[in-house]
């Protein structure tokens, strides 16, 4: 557990200190994330050793976003005076990254699996 | 009232809220139950009728937000397990995050614009489709309001992962790997929380997706908002 968690935070704490000494405006935790893989791919930390962590970690993903959402009471007055504009432009550019990310990897991966299928009957 | 403002009974009423909410969930089987929302909403209810700050209520809080920044720094699992089948389509996976980055930011400033929100919210909202942490200081860099942006951007995590796969559905968008990639771009961890439940295939393109949708946010916001003439 302790170098489970030492390889996280240690991760995490590289990330912070790359922030700090660049200034670059890339969050720590997504540092650390790339840094994390890079190291797993390198073989400089087995998958066992962290592997208890991330499942927890990812597993209740989700009920980390509990405060921040609370947060949400703070806004109430903002929200109340720009809440059409905020909802529709919200949902709408929602639905459409979703339906854009969604369908132009759908599009470029079903092109790309064609070329590949017509490359193997060639070769054939 | 006092007891009721103590951190540690604040957390533990956190835990059951979410406990219950995950149990009435399973019990319903109703996808708009989510239990991320339904605490949210129990405990904004709670709050206001107890007249407890968020204030008061975050100094227990801070204690579960904390954990964001290692569980994003853990999705580099997912990520790593995956790295051989990303490799092979790389070109249509940077190509549609680039899309879907873009179109998010612009269709959100013109449509706020459009419908007269204020130059403080069009920024709070400009990165509202990837994670926390990075949509605030995107958010600050920018002159944003950032904690109106975190609020925002756990609404549209929770529009991602409670219709997410419905509408992706209509939209003849089928196989697990566009799903994925589009659930993580649109609607960061939360979105990817959901695609984890689906399975592993769809949770590591989720991850992706939002690693990547909060990178290109992360460089591309600051000047898509000066393209536009917002900031």
């Amino acid at each position: 557990m302790i170098r489970q968690c030492f390889i996280i935070f240690g991760c995490l704490a590289i990330g912070e200190l790359i922030v700090w000494l660049t200034g670059i405006s890339i969050p720590s935790s997504i540092i650390g994330m790339l840094l994390l893989a890079a190291l797993l791919q390198m073989k400089l930390i087995r998958l066992d050793w962290v592997k208890g962590i991330s499942e927890f970690l990812i597993g209740n993903l989700g009920f980390f976003f509990v405060p921040p959402g609370v947060a949400l009471m703070l806004y109430f007055d903002i929200i109340q005076a720009e809440l059409l504009p905020i909802v529709v432009a919200t949902v709408i550019s929602t639905i459409l990254v979703l339906m854009a990310t969604g369908w132009t990897h759908q599009l470029l991966k079903n092109k790309a699996d064609n070329k590949k299928k017509n490359y193997g009957t060639a070769e054939q | 009232m006092e007891l009721l403002s103590n951190n540690i009974v604040l957390l533990a009423l956190t835990f059951g809220v979410y406990y219950g909410a995950r149990q009435l969930q399973k019990w319903t089987g109703w996808v708009v139950l989510n239990p991320i929302l339904v605490t949210i909403a129990v405990l904004i209810v709670f709050l206001k009728l107890t007249g407890i700050s968020y204030d008061t209520y975050q100094e227990g809080g801070h204690y579960i937000d904390f954990w964001l920044k290692p569980a994003i720094v853990a999705l580099g699992v997912p990520l790593y397990q995956h790295l051989g089948q990303i490799r092979r389509q790389f070109v249509p996976i940077i190509v549609s995050q680039l899309v879907g980055c873009l179109v998010g930011l612009v269709s959100v400033v013109l449509i706020a614009r459009w419908m007269g929100a204020s130059r403080e919210v069009i920024i709070s909202l400009a990165p509202k489709s990837v994670t926390t942490p990075i949509a605030m200081e995107v958010c600050s860099a920018a002159g944003g309001i950032p904690s109106l942006t975190a609020a925002i951007v756990v609404c549209v995590g929770l529009l991602g992962a409670v219709f997410g796969f419905k509408m992706l559905e209509v939209w003849h968008v089928r196989n697990p790997y566009s799903q994925g990639l589009g659930l993580g771009a649109a609607s960061h961890a939360v979105g990817t929380s959901r695609a984890m439940e689906k399975g592993d295939t769809y949770g590591a393109y989720a991850s992706l997706g939002l690693i990547l949708n909060g990178v290109l946010t992360a460089l591309l916001t600051p000047y898509v908002l000066r393209l536009m003439g917002v900031a």
